[in-house]
């Protein structure tokens, strides 16, 4: 997943540290309702339409304008989408302690989830009940929101759950209602964290985007009108003006969103962060400063926004809250019906999603275990060349200032390009040479995550203290020595961060790389992400929901069993603060 | 409800057999017990005790932020349930919105109480000026010294018009001279009743600051917190700080506070699971009691503890553990609000390092928690525990303060080089 943001350097993805074991009871019952969640998809697949006719997508120049604005505003769709979903789920879990309890670890699991093998599915199954463009069009932007949705409500979560005690005491001692509590304390407190996981959700969305609008598979062409199809097409046609241009769109809308969009936003967020000393870095916006000054934006505030406001206030402001604190209310007879109900159904789908996977062959089964172990060797492959180049180029540029300030730029504008819309790209070039699919996969895979990779090297690079470096300088330790003793064990929980976040990258990257349907040619080669794909393209449900329940068992459980561990030692032992 | 008497007949406030319990039945840890407070209109109390003494707690359950598990809070004579309406609190922190400016950070308090736009601006702006922050209207809170922050924290208190202003340690996080010059406009509000608050109730680790301002000064102790005693200030204002009749005030609060050293047994309690009372360790740093002794050496073996206090500036708050650590080491015992080196106390004050370190091994031994853990893992096959078994053991006495005790006690052997730790095993083991 290619994120494009310049504050990746500065950002650590805060994964929850839960302190149960790594996997448990509970995490089976989210495990097996999503397998019931697939079974409905694969269910309803059985009825989706053989053949389904894409859009003609024109490589006119004068088109391009129109396929950036359907590209966006799929994107704002999704986003909007995400953010209404954060705030809601993440405000009931922080304030109801029993639903916190299932829907905290039920997030946690949906985001290690590899989410575009779910396209698929849900494709197939909207497609049924939905015309085709309609499906293809909400397909997208549930993808979208699923790949956007968790880290946000994580963050909101958090920080509404570590509200300073004084700050919400004060907040109770004046007699705040829920409204002046969410407006005047809880919401400005999360909004650095908001912004944040904005910009890199929305960098990550672009990934996810361009691999919906260039989605066929077999006689079902589910291309959308934007971009992503433009880039393909192009790429298709051999046709390198296209080609060009469609890229320098996207690199010109991803930079005129940023400068206009998050730049601001982030600047504004900033002005709230609860720091008790002044100065620091801030972020710099000359378009936010702009409008901080602009008559227009000064009369909207004064007269539009602050009497809302006021009325808002007056309306939802209530200065008598509930006098005694809520006993724990009794469970409601319907409450536990309905939460009968709900398992029994779970139960059932589950048994009918049990029956569907017996109908598979030894075969199938075989190939899908051959399926995941070539793709968890191409995702390795993957982090290790990505390591390899970034551990070294990372450190050089986070201990030299001045080389970073020339480097980190140009670094930032090629990671903004997200990795698929390349794709077809690398495809024009590299299917012509001998095993061009295996090695353009792992191309895709490299392409998608190293970035996490430098930037958080280049953080790690940078938190090492100076009087450390000093110290190592007049010990004269030799170079191999100081690697050892100072520089990756300061890498380390850096690196791992970033790992954990590239390595989720690669096995999404995994669904679009290894069956691609190009310039009329089908090109196959082995792995999870292939044998999800023919299984759509041939209509055989009981293979495509194995091999995608599948996926996702391993993909949680390397999480949960490999990656976690090592985060939690990194976190513990090498964290410098 | 009992029908509110005639006001004037009751008192403001009126806590009877107040009690705050954490845990469930047999591993319950009572931080307040059986505290029975009144408040009258006119009075400026003083709370002052130990750390751990519940004392900020006490002050939460006065305001309704924190509901008792036993007993009543009463509010002119109505029984209190959830915020009290006609209180406010001060906090030690400030506690300001750090995104809105000093005039909205009060504002925001008036509209909370759905005050009109016009007339919430000028009663906010005349508060701002009335502390003196005139000028500062729009500057955030980040632009501020610690005392201007504060003097926000007022202005917002006020704002709401209390009749019970409360006040949870507000000077302790200024330096020296704001908190002097800020004590001194807040008495002068309050004496030429330039609020509208008719009490006000103050939590505090200072004792000279409690003698400066309060009426009536009450002393409370800990395990479980509870009142001790209550004082009446009769100084007149302004109280001068190096006046005799000041000075003996302050020496008897802190003789209350201190009070006397307690017979061996008593002081000491009991190894964990035994009879008897396992007293909670004072959570000091060892390697400060060893400057604390000296100094009181260098005065002849007798410290005054207010003036150890001033000496110590910012750290003043360390002084009651430390001399609770001495007296449990048996370095020191105190009376009369003074400090009194030991024959023990003595040697560690004047020995080098190496004997030092073989006198405070003896001595931490001496204390139940420590020799616990040391006989536990004397005991253990590999002489290697985990630092979790101490902590479950101790829950049921010490509730949440479990972990905290076990990590003092840890530092105590660590220190006295009885037995070390492994922070990545998270093990405790024999030294040597």
């Amino acid at each position: 997943m290619a994120t494009g943001t310049p504050r990746m350097a500065r950002l650590r993805f805060s994964l929850p540290l839960p302190s149960t074991p790594p996997l448990t009871l509970g995490d089976g019952a989210i495990l097996l309702a999503l397998a019931a969640a697939l079974y409905v998809g694969a269910h309803l697949a059985l009825h989706a339409p053989p053949v389904v006719e894409g859009p003609a997508i024109s490589l006119d120049a004068s088109a391009l304008p129109w396929y950036a604005a359907f590209s966006v505003a799929r994107m704002s769709a999704a986003y909007a989408l995400s953010l209404a979903f954060s705030l809601g789920y993440g405000y009931y879990a922080a304030h109801n302690r029993t639903a916190e309890r299932i829907m905290m670890p039920l997030l946690d699991v949906l985001q290690s989830v590899p989410i575009l093998s779910f396209l698929p599915v849900v494709l197939l199954s909207l497609s049924v009940v939905l015309p085709a463009e309609a499906a293809a069009e909400l397909a997208a932007v549930v993808l979208i929101f699923t790949s956007q949705a968790w880290n946000i409500t994580f963050s909101f979560y958090q920080s509404v759950k570590t509200v300073p005690g004084e700050l919400r005491e004060a907040a109770a001692a004046f007699r705040f209602g829920s409204w002046f509590r969410l407006k005047y304390l809880e919401l400005p407190f999360a909004g650095i964290g908001l912004a944040w996981n904005s910009i890199v959700s929305w960098a990550g969305g672009w990934f996810f985007l361009m691999a919906a609008e260039m989605f066929t598979v077999g006689h079902r062409d589910f291309r959308l009108p934007g971009l992503g199809s433009y880039l393909q097409t192009a790429a298709a046609a051999g046709d390198l003006r296209a080609i060009l241009l469609g890229v320098g769109t996207l690199v010109a809308v991803i930079v005129a969103l940023d400068q206009l969009v998050w730049r601001p936003l982030l600047a504004t967020a900033e002005r709230l962060k609860l720091q008790t000393v002044e100065g620091g870095h801030e972020t710099q916006s000359w378009f936010h400063d702009l409008l901080m000054r602009a008559w227009l934006v000064r009369q909207l505030d004064e007269r539009l926004w602050v009497p809302l406001m006021e009325r808002l206030d007056r309306r939802w402001q209530d200065p008598a809250p509930r006098t005694a604190p809520a006993a724990a209310a009794a469970p409601r007879r319907w409450h536990v019906a309905a939460v009968v109900a709900g398992i029994a159904l779970l139960l059932y789908l589950a048994v009918r999603a049990a029956q569907m996977l017996a109908t598979l062959p030894l075969a199938s089964w075989l190939a899908i275990a051959a399926g995941l172990g070539a793709t968890l060797l191409r995702v390795c492959a993957a982090l290790a060349i990505a390591a390899a180049w970034t551990i070294p180029v990372g450190v050089a540029i986070g201990v030299r200032p001045r080389l970073a300030a020339v480097l980190q730029p140009l670094a930032q504008i090629a990671a903004s390009v997200p990795a698929t819309a390349l794709f077809p790209v690398m495809l024009l070039v590299l299917l012509r040479l001998p095993g061009g699919l295996n090695l353009s996969a792992v191309l895709l895979m490299l392409l998608g995550t190293q970035w996490y990779l430098l930037f958080n090297v280049i953080a790690g690079a940078t938190s090492i203290p100076q009087d450390l470096r000093d110290t190592s300088a007049l010990l004269r330790l030799p170079a191999a020595e100081r690697w050892r003793t100072l520089v990756l064990p300061a890498l380390f929980p850096f690196a791992i961060t970033g790992a954990i976040t590239a390595v989720g990258g690669a096995w999404n990257a995994s669904i679009v790389a290894e069956y691609v349907e190009f310039a009329g040619h089908t090109h196959v080669t082995t792995g999870i992400g292939a044998t999800i794909a023919q299984a759509t393209a041939h209509g055989d449900f009981a293979l495509l929901l194995a091999a995608t329940l599948a996926m996702v068992l391993v993909v949680v459980l390397l999480n949960r069993l490999f990656w976690l561990p090592l985060y939690r030692l990194a976190e513990a032992r090498y964290r410098m603060e | 409800m009992e029908p509110a008497p005639a006001p004037g007949a009751a008192p403001l406030l009126a806590l009877s057999g107040v009690a705050k319990a954490y845990g469930r039945a047999p591993r319950q840890f009572y931080a307040l017990r059986g505290i029975d407070l009144e408040i009258a209109a006119g009075e400026f109390v003083c709370l002052v005790g130990p750390s751990g003494c519940g004392k900020s707690t006490l002050l939460r359950l006065i305001t309704g932020l924190v509901a008792p598990t036993g007993g009543e809070v009463r509010y002119r004579g109505e029984r209190l349930a959830g915020v009290n309406p006609h209180a406010t609190i001060v906090f030690q922190t400030f506690a300001l919105f750090p995104w809105l400016t000093v005039l909205e950070n009060v504002e925001v308090a008036l509209k909370a109480r759905r005050v009109e736009p016009p007339e919430r601006h000028a009663r906010a702006e005349q508060l701002v000026e009335l502390v003196g922050l005139a000028g500062f209207e729009s500057a955030y809170p980040r632009e501020l010294s610690g005392g201007m922050r504060q003097k926000v924290g007022f202005a917002r208190a006020m704002a709401v018009e209390p009749e019970l202003l409360c006040l949870d340690e507000p000077f302790s996080a200024l330096d020296v001279l704001s908190a002097e010059a800020l004590r001194g406009e807040l008495i002068e509000l309050w004496l030429r009743r330039a609020m509208s608050t008719e009490a006000i109730l103050m939590v505090t680790h200072n004792i000279e600051e409690a003698v400066e301002l309060a009426d009536r000064i009450v002393v409370m102790a800990k395990d479980p917190g509870r009142i001790l005693g209550e004082m009446h200030v009769g100084l007149r204002h302004p109280r001068n700080r190096k006046d005799v009749a000041f000075q003996a005030m302050v020496d008897r609060v802190y003789a209350a506070v201190t009070g006397r050293t307690a017979t061996e047994p008593e002081l000491i309690g009991t190894v964990p699971g035994a009879l008897g009372i396992t007293r909670r360790l004072p959570h000091a740093r060892l390697e400060a009691l060893a400057g604390l002794l000296e100094k009181v050496a260098a005065e002849e073996g007798r410290g005054d503890l207010p003036r150890l206090a001033q000496a110590l500036g910012p750290h003043a708050d360390e002084l009651l553990p430390l001399v609770e650590a001495a007296e449990r080491l048996g370095f020191a015992r105190v009376e009369q609000g003074d400090l009194i080196l030991l024959p023990a106390g003595h040697t560690y004050a004047e020995a080098t390092i190496p004997v030092r370190k073989e006198l405070i091994s003896g001595r931490a031994l001496r204390v139940p928690l420590v020799r616990w853990i040391y006989e536990t893992l004397q005991r253990d096959d590999d002489q290697r525990v985990d630092r979790d078994y101490f902590v479950e053991a101790l829950r049921g006495e010490f509730g949440d303060e479990a972990a905290a005790q076990v990590d003092t006690a840890v530092e105590w052997g660590r220190y006295a080089e009885l037995f070390a730790y492994d922070k990545d095993s998270d093990q405790l083991s024999l030294e040597g």
